[in-house]
């Protein structure tokens, strides 16, 4: 296989079986979660749950004063590594491209000197973030090998694409190849890890305001 | 309550719904829900974690309802449940939990772990895995009627003494009266004051009541250790009497986990809607409040402040109510750090209090009160609920901190214009 070939590949049947695997995994899963159901609330309400669980989808994005003075590393590096991820992901000129294609939509993109930038800080606050998890006796105890591989996949597209647009060591197709393999490597184990916290805190935040609010408590 | 693995096995299998699927599949193991729970921040024990303690539950999840589980069992993978896990699980989700619910507000995910704790005690209890404490309080509380052994002659007793006292006549047995009271067993030993109190205040605001010589008792050790029969036999004994009597309200006392049981968790025990209405005393006073009906005759100039019991603000929603009473009466109330909602647990909740093996752990994390105490210089604390009053007192003691622990209702009742 030569390496045009090999672009071909990940970019054609490569990205296709992962986009597959992706969209029935996540699809798979949040029909196995919402399967379960729930039982009706028999107690009369004090305050409504549909409206507090919708509040609560956003408003549990912002830590209160005395939960962040005791978490802040912990919050400070998750916002900039998840913000960094969005970025990257999605305002760079040629991932825009990708979704065009795709989806046929596109948005204004941010100068490349700009992602480049936040992918070095983003990749900066995954190794602190990983740092503290080996460090810090609670993570380091909760953690398990689900923690370390999501990690990983997190962090390769961010290395492989920072690579490849220095084009440093291999020629320019070989490396965009290696990126978007990597990508794909996210995109199979995204459904069966942790990562479907991007979906499922949707719902997790929603029961939870939900609970709260039918009691009459804001959460 | 004979108990086997199996059962415990299948209890957790049943407790599984769609908000802890979402929940579990939803949790980063950030570590967030540790600096929330007392048990973790005074102690420093990262298997004290909140999340942690879920983790029976969890793998029955995993195994029984995720795909990815499921294969894995057929090869035998994935981390199973076992005897010996419930066995070593049994501290931490009982003596190192109060079901407070602050974990559940600071989740960035907003996962209700409280709410995953509490369904993971259904598994502990049917597997054997409760403590001692907490089974003796539960047969009492199915065989005598009250987790402390309390009889209707030692509530009449009690009945009798404040009649005396007082001159008041206590309501026993009305039928078609508005309110039927109940009490938790502590009020009746330890406080009979509130009775006192509550008379007072009724008589005071005109409001019709009664006690039910059949079902006086407010707690439930059926939620507490997690067995969701019993807590259904022990609400429908109060759905029972309040028919006989006719009444339209039941009063939930001065207890925190009274209140989640009768008012929250008890239809869905029993699995039919009330044909009453459940108030918490303080959601009713602070009605009265409202109409006009409470009349103060002085005000106190000391620096109180309040303690919210978990199950009361956080975890049933009675967070105004009680502010507004206080600033009836007092001049000089300060917040907590951390109030409301956000409060920290005295420590001894959720069944703790009933389980002698956590009596050295309760008073460990009563440092947690102690800094939020000593960072407002109070002279006095006032609370609603007669479990967390005994712990406070007992935690002040130990930390020779000294300030009165008042309840407030008590407090109200002695500040009302005499008629």
């Amino acid at each position: 296989m030569t390496e045009t070939e090999l672009l071909t590949w990940v970019r054609g049947p490569g990205f296709q079986i992962a986009t597959i695997i992706f969209v029935l995994g996540i699809l798979l899963r949040l029909a196995e979660i919402l399967m379960l159901g729930r039982k009706p609330n028999l107690a009369e309400a004090k305050g409504s749950a549909m409206s507090s669980g919708l509040r609560t989808i956003f408003t549990r994005t912002i830590p209160d004063a005395s939960t962040f003075r005791r978490s802040a590393f912990t919050i400070t590096a998750g916002y900039i590594f998840h913000l960094g991820l969005f970025v990257v992901i999605f305002l760079y000129a040629p991932h825009i491209l990708v979704f065009k294609d795709a989806l046929n939509i596109s948005w204004p993109a941010l100068p490349s000197t700009v992602i480049d930038a936040t992918t070095v800080i983003t990749i900066i606050a995954l190794i602190a973030l990983l740092v503290h998890r080996l460090k810090d006796p609670v993570k380091r105890y909760l953690s398990n090998f689900d923690d370390y591989l999501v990690w990983f996949v997190t962090i390769l597209p961010l290395v492989t694409g920072y690579i490849a647009f220095h084009r440093v060591g291999l020629p320019a197709p070989s490396l965009i190849a290696i990126h978007i393999l990597s990508v794909e490597l996210l995109m199979i184990v995204f459904p069966f890890t942790k990562l479907m916290h991007t979906f499922t805190l949707i719902l997790a935040r929603w029961y939870n305001g939900a609970i709260s609010g039918y009691r009459g408590v804001q959460s | 309550m004979s108990a086997s693995f199996e059962k415990g096995y299948n209890a957790l299998k049943e407790q599984v719904d769609a908000a802890d699927a979402s929940f579990f599949s939803s949790c980063v193991h950030c570590g967030m829900c540790a600096e929330a729970c007392l048990f973790f921040t005074e102690t420093g024990a990262p298997e004290r974690t909140p999340i942690n303690k879920t983790e029976p539950l969890r793998r029955v999840w995993k195994q029984e309802y995720t795909l990815l589980g499921r294969i894995g069992k057929i090869f035998g993978l994935g981390k199973k449940v076992t005897d010996e896990m419930l066995q070593q699980w049994e501290t931490l989700v009982y003596d190192s939990c109060t079901l407070c619910g602050r974990c559940s507000m600071v989740c960035p995910v907003g996962n209700d772990i409280a709410g995953m704790i509490r369904k993971t005690r259904e598994g502990m209890a049917a597997a054997g895995h409760a403590p001692a404490g907490l089974i003796g309080a539960t047969k009492r509380a199915v065989t005598i009627g009250s987790p402390m052994g309390v009889k209707l002659p030692a509530l009449q007793a009690q009945i009798a003494h404040v009649e005396k006292d007082t001159g008041m006549t206590i309501p026993v047995d009305v039928k078609g009266a508005d309110y039927m009271l109940l009490l938790s067993s502590m009020e009746i030993m330890n406080f009979p004051e509130f009775i006192e109190a509550v008379a007072k205040i009724f008589k005071h605001a005109s409001v019709s009541w009664t006690i039910s010589s059949e079902a006086f008792e407010a707690t439930n050790s059926g939620i507490q250790i997690g067995v969701s029969d019993i807590a259904a036999e022990l609400v429908q004994r109060v759905v029972d009497a309040a028919a006989k009597l006719k009444v339209k309200n039941v009063i939930s006392p001065e207890c925190g986990h009274a209140y989640m049981a009768i008012r929250w968790d008890g239809p869905n025990l029993i699995g039919k809607a009330y044909d009453f209405k459940v108030v918490h005393i303080l959601e009713l006073l602070d009605d009265l409040r409202q109409q006009g009906r409470l009349k103060v005759s002085r005000r106190l100039s000391q620096r109180l402040t309040y303690h919210d019991p978990c199950q009361i603000s956080r975890r049933g929603g009675v967070i105004d109510e009680p502010r507004n009473l206080i600033n009836m009466f007092a001049d000089n109330f300060t917040e907590m750090p951390d109030t409301g909602k956000m409060n920290w647990c005295c420590g001894a909740g959720g069944g703790v209090s009933s389980n002698e093996r956590a009596d050295e752990i309760r008073l460990q994390v009563f440092q947690r009160k102690k800094d939020q105490l000593d960072a407002i210089h109070v002279d006095g604390m006032i609370s609603a609920c007669s479990n967390c009053r005994i712990h406070l007192e007992d935690g002040l003691e130990e930390y020779h901190m000294d300030m009165p622990v008042l309840s407030l209702t008590e407090t109200l009742a002695q500040n009302l214009e005499d008629h």
